[in-house]
């Protein structure tokens, strides 16, 4: 056995030296200003018109769904909905940059890298309405999406847990010899998480090919970022754990686009993890349940208006001619009608029979879920009127 | 055969495992290399190499986090916590995550494939933090199973079964037993079944339940009993959840008295749950109160442990009360 020696990289000072946060300068990535117009001496990425389209396209699909389905909640069609108002570009412009093989695993505020990957509305309005035709069988509340078949593992709502999970999931990614990587979604609330930070030691102790995308849109509820840590924001935190990091302007398709094509390449070949922090603004309340106004001004979210992701890549679109604006207006407004007309059609698309209730917990149902559901059908039974949306079906 | 001690048989499973199926990966604290503080995993990392036995950080939840994301990638992650009493850290991880998995996914994803081996119970001098049996705790969770086997040959069958079963298995090893118990072992692959409980011995007057290191004491105390006449019919459960109602409702159909014993704190215990099951299936069957014999409503004691620990004299007083009632 070696002889180790953990002292061999520590310099030495002879006076005493406590060294301050801030003392690293941890710059942001930014390519296209936030009136859409590149930076001078910029690179901007290798993006054809098709894909820019796309990643602009799904981001006015995500805005869109967010306002209906927002609406269709206070409407009492749904029980609970959470926007990315403001947050698109995050998600989106970083879902283009992964290959369909790639594992999502998200939080909660990453419908763009979803509809990105090709969930249909038909899909969405079904989870939403959790009805027999959603693929998690309307087992979770909704916007915890998941769909197998686009690598999108399916959400859940405790903070941070996928962190370390998406650490796991590389690791097997490599095990398998896939040319595949995982990347995980979450926010600056959740980095506080004991979670994030066991995932990100794992992930660079045990050489993990993952991407950690950091949204840090300024608030977690109703708690500021100053309120949430004290440091550098997020991004200080991968240095420490030995994780190659960048920070970008999140609002910035290309900015994200650019560093997350980067870090899968990084992650793939080198077979480590890397974390983005993508410096945001969550424009829309934290979910349905929640109103801004009694913890924030009118006139801070004005100024994040100014600096809106769609707008800001649409006006590059436009200034290379690659937008034509009576189009994608059109095109806007079919999706209005899309999205109203699969509410309409799926909020009608009854639940799983209640068979279902007891299936999935195991990979078969064991004695005491076969006879709890036997006991219960009785009692359904004699009280139909009490169960109405399973009753008919027993 | 081959005579093994727990350990060995535990070792001697996992390396069965490694062999038949290359997606089977051994990590956590300290078993690279150094093998496990036990010696559980000797020699896995020279065999199967770093990439499928490895130390991990000193994180529970991470180690179990990292575990449930392998596992629904579709490897088949073994997870060691290093002691059952550490295991709370990865409390999230297990009951949110591992065992709810498959259900929130509609089966689209499960964590199926984990194993998570951690070694419970008490009789090693080991105090509050190296002695808990928290068993009781996780048998409240939907989704998750629960395994924990009394002897080297039931370790290795029941280990294989664990890993191979596309349900997640929380494996608990009885620590006192690591050494103590030898027994003879097939070197070959074999699986014992889940969810089966086992008779060890039939008797007619009372029956008895435990599981782990407690089956020893219930030998002790059935065979005092034996002496004074009392014809003790014994049941390893083996499966804390899914258990075997059936096995423990004919016995006692045909006995007429139950006792359970565990290490666990009387209150909440798994003993709770049989009781309760048992006076709902065979209430006009009994023929005493079902008895409760198991640790007492305290932290676990360092000093006391003897006094704490449901051993065989109690049993034995708690059988003839029973009989006698």
């Amino acid at each position: 056995m070696k002889d180790r020696n953990h002292l061999s990289n520590v310099g030495l000072v002879h006076e005493v030296s406590i060294i301050e946060n801030g003392l690293i300068d941890i710059p942001m990535l930014q390519i296209l200003q936030p009136d859409g117009t590149p930076h001078k001496k910029v690179t901007v990425p290798d993006i054809d018109q098709q894909l820019a389209l796309k990643i602009y396209r799904t981001m006015r699909f995500v805005r869109v769904l967010d306002e209906r389905m927002v609406a269709a909640q206070r409407q009492g069609r749904i029980s609970f909905y959470l926007a990315s108002t403001g947050e698109e570009a995050a998600s989106v412009a970083s879902a283009a940059a992964l290959e369909p093989q790639d594992m999502i695993m998200s939080q909660y505020r990453e419908q763009g890298a979803l509809a990105f990957r090709g969930y249909s509305t038909e899909a969405f309005m079904n989870q939403m309405f959790s009805n027999e035709k959603e693929a998690n069988k309307g087992r979770q509340m909704p916007i915890h999406y998941g769909d197998k078949a686009l690598n999108f593992m399916t959400i859940s709502s405790p903070l941070g847990t996928q962190i370390p999970q998406a650490s796991g999931y590389a690791y097997g990614q490599k095990m398998a010899g896939n040319e595949a990587i995982t990347i995980c979604y979450f926010g600056e609330g959740a980095a506080s998480e004991g979670d994030f930070h066991a995932g990100l030691n794992m992930a660079a102790v045990l050489h993990c090919p993952v991407i950690f995308f950091c949204r840090n849109n300024g608030y977690a509820i109703s708690t500021p970022a100053e309120e949430q840590f004290a440091g550098d924001g997020i991004a200080s935190r991968g240095l420490g754990y030995g994780v190659k990091t960048i920070r970008v302007d999140g609002n910035d398709s290309f900015a994200v686009y650019a560093a997350t094509q980067q870090a899968r390449a990084i992650a793939l070949k080198e077979n480590c993890p890397v974390l983005i922090e993508a410096m945001t603004y969550r424009l829309a309340a934290h979910s349905t349940s929640d109103d801004p106004t009694g913890y924030r001004s009118k006139e801070e979210e004005g100024k994040w208006q100014q600096k809106d992701p769609i707008a800001r890549l649409g006006a590059w679109l436009k200034n290379k001619g690659w937008l034509d604006e009576e189009q994608e207006n059109k095109d806007l407004e079919k999706m209005r009608q899309e999205v109203l007309q699969e509410l309409k059609r799926v909020e009608k698309v009854p639940i799983c029979k209640i068979d279902e209730i007891i299936e999935d917990v195991y990979d078969t149902p064991p004695w005491h879920l076969k006879e709890q559901l036997s006991e219960l059908k009785k009692h359904m039974a004699k009280y139909p009127e009490a169960y109405p949306k399973t009753s008919g079906r027993l | 055969m081959a005579k093994m001690n727990l350990l060995q048989a535990i070792n001697n499973a996992l390396i069965t495992a490694m062999e038949d199926d290359e997606k089977v990966m051994v990590f956590g604290e300290d078993v690279g290399h150094f093998g496990g503080v036990f010696r559980a995993t000797s020699n896995l990392q020279q065999k199967f190499g770093r990439d499928r036995c490895f130390n991990t950080p000193l994180t529970e939840q991470g180690i179990i986090g990292f575990a449930n994301g392998l596992a629904s990638q579709g490897s088949v992650p073994v997870a060691e916590i290093q002691f059952g009493d550490y295991i709370f850290p990865a409390f999230d991880q297990i009951v949110n995550e591992t065992a709810k998995w498959r259900y929130r996914s509609g089966g689209q994803f499960s964590c199926g494939t984990l194993t998570i081996r951690t070694p419970y119970g008490g009789g090693i001098a080991g105090g509050h933090y190296h002695s808990q049996s928290p068993e009781a705790y996780f048998a409240h969770t939907p989704g998750m199973k629960i395994v924990i086997p009394r002897n080297p040959y039931q370790a290795k069958g029941l280990l294989l079964a664990s890993i191979r079963d596309d349900n997640p298995v929380l494996f608990m090893e009885p620590k006192r037993l690591y050494r103590a118990s030898v027994g003879d072992v097939p070197e070959d692959d074999f699986t014992l079944p889940l969810g089966k409980a086992e008779i060890t011995k039939s008797g007619s007057d009372i029956t008895l339940v435990a599981w782990g290191a407690q089956m020893e004491v219930l030998d002790k105390a059935s065979e005092l009993a034996q002496k004074e006449g009392i014809d003790a019919e014994v049941i390893d459960l083996r499966s804390i959840l899914p258990w075997d109602a059936d096995t423990v409702c004919e016995s006692v159909v045909k006995t007429g008295r139950l006792l359970i014993s565990h290490e666990a704190p009387l209150t909440g215990g798994f003993a709770s749950e049989i009781a309760a099951t048992v006076q709902d299936k065979c209430f006009l069957n009994l023929e005493s109160p079902i008895a409760r014999v198991c640790g007492l409503d305290t932290p676990y004691p360092l000093a006391h442990e003897k006094e704490y620990m449901p051993d065989h004299l109690k049993v034995f007083e708690a059988i003839k009360r029973t009989v006698h009632y």
